[in-house]
């Protein structure tokens, strides 16, 4: 039994099907990449894990606990962390006090909260940016203080949708230093993205879904080359080897 | 958040000061001033309240008439059907209040944003036409009339709404320095991002609504043993007190500590202390200044103080980030 195992989910939008029965089983320690094109169900299967949208059929197990039917926040306490494609920051509250939130799920001590957070946020080299308001800062800062506002609860899984969407080059160089540097820390990474550079340098095994269906799974190096890949990103004519 | 941290840091100097006047001050004034601060020291208690659940948790109540009712009426029908003395209504109100606050809770925190603000509403509103109609058990619309303990002297209802007042805003203070703090404000911002980081958001809007309902039901309480008369449509009254509350904190400023302070007391100047010299004006007067406060400083006069030091100032005021 793998360490996060989706079995035959599937989540139903009124007649549309957007993850129609996907298994998967992720294994602890590694990055995992899924990549689809718009629409393939990539967010809706994060939030099938996170019990945003509950999964209508299938059975998603973590740890060897099923967490299909328990809530988003008892699912984060067990220990999966997310970030938000459309970043959620919380406006208001700066970003030192928006990864101190994130602080609270291990411990009731303000003291203790705030050092966790001021820790990770100098892991994700947010130090600089602590006492901004997290609505003043810009896309790449909010996206990095969601990875740091989600470390800060002590996650083993980390679901990170489209962390680098939207980035520029160096901005992408600067996540993928912090993906790895995730990884290494022993939290086991799921990742969603569009930018090929990104998902490619950093998974070491990868999922291609496509209409909510698995089409082509394996290294980065099979993704890329696979002829199912490439028909649903380019077009049936260039998956004929043109 | 970020200006509760400021406030603190200035020390104890100012509400220092505050107490000091509050405790010595007030046996010199004439019986209508000290009316005015048993008013001012109750609207503080009332608006306190509200802030913790509307402004910093983000869940805008329509129909906190619900709890300030059920603290008055505590009191009121232990005296009404047991002839107790009304003082144990101090216990009685808050605790009707929280009971039914929990079910209340439970039901409308399914709800968000105006959805919740509305079903409030209609709860408030379904209290008054309940107290009003049911006359064998509350009392009907003729409400209930009891005995003031202390007779015309006024100074010990000030003391003891001074002292709830405090122990309100210190509460909250407390409240909001801890790990709830940042709970509710995160929930106020963002309720599936607060999900998402592991908060049960509903149980945490409970444990806003609880000392909400609490303190709510305890300046109630003091209402019902001041006046020793309360009657449904005064008690249970949207206008007069669920609108008012909201009002009061958003002219001081929503999610401020000291937001609920200055508004309930700018509230019943207006309301209360005019009134004798202008009438029933005052009401619209006080209703014009909450209108051009929200329109200009929607953040309140606490909220946005930077921005009217600015104006002071005569430097154009700087957005940041936008917005």
């Amino acid at each position: 039994m793998a360490y996060l195992d989706i079995n035959h989910v599937v989540r139903k939008f009124g007649g549309l099907v957007a993850v129609n029965d996907i298994t998967v089983g992720l294994e602890q320690g590694e990055i995992f990449g899924l990549i689809g094109p718009n629409g393939s169900g990539k967010t809706t299967l994060f939030n099938a894990i996170n019990n945003y949208y509950p999964a209508n059929s299938g059975e998603i197990i973590f740890k060897g606990i099923p967490i299909t039917r328990k809530s988003t926040h008892e699912i984060c306490r067990l220990g999966i962390g997310r970030t938000f494609q459309v970043v959620k920051p919380l406006r208001r509250m700066t970003v030192l006090e928006n990864v101190m939130a994130g602080a609270f799920l291990r411990t009731n001590s303000a003291t203790k909260a705030r050092d966790k957070a001021l820790e990770i946020l100098n892991f994700c080299e947010l130090m600089p940016r602590k006492d901004m308001p997290a609505k003043d800062l810009p896309i790449a800062d909010k996206k990095r203080m969601e990875i740091a506002r989600s470390l800060a609860g002590d996650p083993e899984l980390i679901l990170l949708d489209e962390t680098a969407a939207g980035l520029n080059l160096v901005e992408i160089e600067v996540v993928m230093a912090i993906v790895r540097k995730i990884r290494d820390s022993g939290i086991t990474c799921f990742v969603v993205e569009h930018v090929m550079k990104f998902i490619m340098g950093i998974s070491d095994r990868m999922m291609c879904i496509n209409f909510g269906k698995e089409i082509a799974r394996g290294t980065p190096r099979e993704i890329a080359s696979h002829p199912e890949v490439i028909k649903a990103y380019l077009g049936e004519e260039y998956a004929k080897g043109k | 958040m970020a200006e509760i941290k400021t406030m603190a840091k200035k020390s104890w100097f100012l509400p220092a000061i505050l107490g000091i006047v509050a405790i010595a001050f007030p046996p010199f004034l004439g019986g209508y001033f000290q009316h005015l601060l048993i008013l001012m020291m109750m609207w503080i208690t009332m608006a306190t309240a509200w802030n913790l659940l509307g402004g910093y948790t983000g869940c805008v109540s329509f129909g906190h008439c619900v709890f300030f009712g059920l603290g008055a009426y505590g009191g009121g029908l232990l005296y009404l059907h047991w002839g107790i003395s009304p003082w144990w209504g101090m216990i009685a109100g808050p605790l009707l209040a929280i009971i039914a606050g929990i079910p209340i809770g439970l039901v409308t925190f399914r709800l968000r944003g105006p959805y919740f603000a509305l079903s409030m509403l209609a709860l408030g509103e379904t209290f008054r036409i309940v107290f009003t109609n049911w006359v064998s058990v509350l009392g009907g619309a003729c409400g209930i009339v009891s005995s003031r303990t202390f007779g015309v002297e006024k100074l010990p209802y000030y003391y003891i709404a001074l002292v709830i007042a405090a122990l309100s805003v210190y509460v909250v203070y407390r409240l909001m320095h801890s790990k709830y703090g940042y709970y509710f404000v995160s929930i106020r911002e963002d309720q599936d991002a607060a999900e998402g980081l592991g908060i049960p958001t509903t149980r945490y809007k409970m444990y806003a609504l609880i000392p909400s309902a609490l303190f709510t039901g305890l300046a109630g309480a003091v209402y019902m043993n001041y006046m020793a008369y309360i009657d449904p449509e005064v008690v249970f009254s949207l206008a007069g007190i669920s609108i008012m509350m909201i009002l009061a904190v958003m002219v001081g400023g929503a999610g401020t500590l000291g937001g609920p302070i200055l508004g309930a007391v700018i509230f019943v100047l207006l309301n209360e202390g005019i009134r004798a010299a202008v009438g029933p004006i005052s009401y619209l007067i006080f209703m014009v200044i909450a209108c051009l406060l929200i329109m200009f400083l929607p953040d309140g006069i606490i909220g946005d103080w930077a921005k009217i030091k600015r104006a002071f100032r005569g430097k154009k005021p700087v957005y940041v980030g936008g917005e």
